[in-house]
Formats: structure tokens, sequence, C-alpha cells
């Protein structure tokens, strides 16, 4: 292979237009990235739809309800997601400037927040769990109808999202790999771009979380 | 194979320099420096929202965080998943999707504030 491109002369194939020639379409695979992004906004779209009818019905009920959420809590996690998506950022950024090293450890920063953001949650469910507010749980239950719709569209929308911030983990776990074994590199990094937008798009629907449920008091 | 090889490494900077302007070659890394103010700017707005919510509980409250919270979504938007930087076509499918979005909520709620 060697030999033969050096019998091709000095002309052209320069290990760039060698993996220019790799067949890839980074448009055709942002655009697909992009697709999905929306298929994700419209999913969260929907509970948002049922979380707008139902405040609007249950006005008073969801401001009662709000009461018993965990503001610091809702914040700091805030805090904690969107400095992830920094990390998440300049570990794309350190890459394409070809520095591996430090791309790893921003993508092991952003994983080690998104830890510490299901951990928070962690703590903030079991508080509830224990107060008997829980899907099914007796507390929750006995409750007037618009303040048990509260805590259900609050489990079912942070609990979708929390199932998101897992798999966006998973993703960047295999990411990681792949940049360590020079799959995904300074020339070929759109994976570990797309993995950030869908990890931006995590915190995009979070920060909307944020003012529904733990700022309507 | 060795063929298609050269005539590939040959033909190639033609399509690229033309059609795909946005695309890898010509895409500068954003300065970190800009990453960080924007950072910055969604912590503080983050801080903005609660303060109004803390000390104007009610439509004060929830007004600030119904103009705040898009703001900040467009930070994320615009510089983190950069579609600042990307070509108009991104953007365009991005205003349709939230464009599809808006239209059905706003056709939800013609029928709900009736009720």
């Amino acid at each position: 292979m060697r030999s033969e491109s050096g019998t091709l002369g000095a002309t052209a194939v320069s290990p760039a237009a060698v993996a220019h020639h790799e067949h890839r379409d980074d448009i055709g695979s942002k655009t697909g990235m992009w697709l999905f992004l929306f298929t994700e906004l419209l999913l969260f779209g929907g509970l948002f739809i049922v979380y707008a009818v139902y405040r609007h019905k249950y006005g008073t009920e969801f401001h009662e309800a709000a009461h018993e959420l965990n503001k610091v809590m809702g914040v700091t996690n805030t805090f904690v997601l969107l400095t992830s998506s920094l990390t998440m950022v300049l570990s794309v950024g350190a890459l394409q400037r070809a520095r591996v090293a430090e791309s790893l450890r921003w993508l092991g920063a952003t994983f080690g927040l998104a830890c510490c953001f299901l951990v928070i949650k962690f703590f903030e469910w079991s508080a509830k769990h224990h107060h008997g507010i829980w899907p099914g749980g007796e507390h929750l239950h006995a409750m007037p109808p618009g303040e048990g719709m509260f805590f259900n569209l609050y489990f079912m929308m942070t609990g979708l999202h929390g199932i998101h911030v897992l798999i966006g983990m998973g993703v960047m776990g295999s990411i990681a790999a792949r940049i360590r074994s020079g799959h995904v590199s300074a020339s070929r990094y759109a994976a570990l771009e797309f993995t950030g937008l869908y990890w931006h798009l995590v915190d995009l629907v979070w920060i909307f979380l944020l003012p529904l449920f733990y700022l309507t008091n | 194979m060795q063929d298609s090889h050269t005539t590939g490494a040959h033909a190639h900077p033609a399509p690229h320099g033309g059609g795909h302007g946005g695309d890898h070659a010509a895409h500068a890394p954003v300065a970190t420096g800009t990453f960080v103010l924007v950072w910055v700017a969604l912590l503080v707005l983050t801080l903005v929202t609660v303060a109004a919510s803390t000390w104007f509980p009610g439509k004060v409250g929830i007004g600030v965080a119904m103009v705040v919270t898009p703001i900040k979504a467009a930070l994320i938007l615009m510089w983190f998943m950069h579609l600042k930087y990307e070509a108009m076509v991104f953007r365009t499918m991005f205003l349709s999707a939230i464009g599809i979005l808006a239209l059905v909520m706003g056709l939800t709620f013609f029928d709900y504030s009736f009720l």
C-alpha cells in the first residue's frame, strides 16, 4: 500500500487526502443527528403541553404542590448541568485542536458532573419517597387531583430526563474508549461533537424543567 | 482500487471546497473564552430567575422565568450547540421544528382555555 502510493508520485496521496477518501458525510450525519434531536424535542414538548394544560386547570394546586420540592437541590442541579455543558464543549474544542488527553479529561469531568446530577436527584427522590410521595405512594394517592397530577408529571418528566442523563453517560463512556483507540480524533471528531449535541439537549430540557417545577411557588 | 484512490484524492478538493463550505475543514474551533462567557451568562441568568421567583413570587417571578428561560435556551443552542456557526439549513430546520411545537401548543391551548 505504502510502496504503491509511492509509485503514484508525490502529486497527491498525503495522509489528509487518504483520510478524506474514507466514505463519510459529516453534513449528512449532522443532519441526521439534528433530526433525532427534533424527535427528542417533540417527545418532551408533548409532556410540556400536558403540564401546561393541567397547570391551567389546577393553578392553585400546582403552586401548593411546588412548595414540597426542594428549590436548593433543583437550582444546584441546574448549575451542575450547565457546568457539564461547558466541560462538554471544552472536550470537543480540545479534540479539534488534537489535544487528546485534555479532551478526555474534560469528557471525564462531564461524566463526573452527570453522576453528581443523578446523586442529587437520588437524594431528592428518596426524600419524596420517604414521605409517601411517589407514583402509587399512599400520600400521593390521597392528594387532591391537581397536586397528585403535579407530582405524577414531576416524576414522569424528571424521570424521563434522568434516563436521558444515564444514556448520555453511557455514550460518553463509549466515546472515551473510541478517542483512546484513535477512532475518534482531531480529523474525525463528529462522534464526540454529536455526543455534545445530545448532552446539550439534555441540559436544554432541564432548563425548562427548573422553572416549571421548582420555581412555581 | 488503487486507481480510484488516486483519482479520489485528486477529485475531492473541488466538491469539498464548493459545496461543503461549513464543514470540518473550514470549521475553526471556537475560542475557549467564548464558551466560558456563555457559561457565566447562563449561571447569572439562572440566579436571576431564582431571585425573581423568591422575592417576587407569583406573576412577576413567572414572567421573569418566561422571558429569561428562552434566552438561556438560545445561548445553549447558538453557542454550545453551534447553531450560530452552522449553515442556514440547520437553523431553518431547527426553527421549523420549534414552529411545529409552538403550533401544536397554541392549538392545544385554543382548545383548553375555553373549558
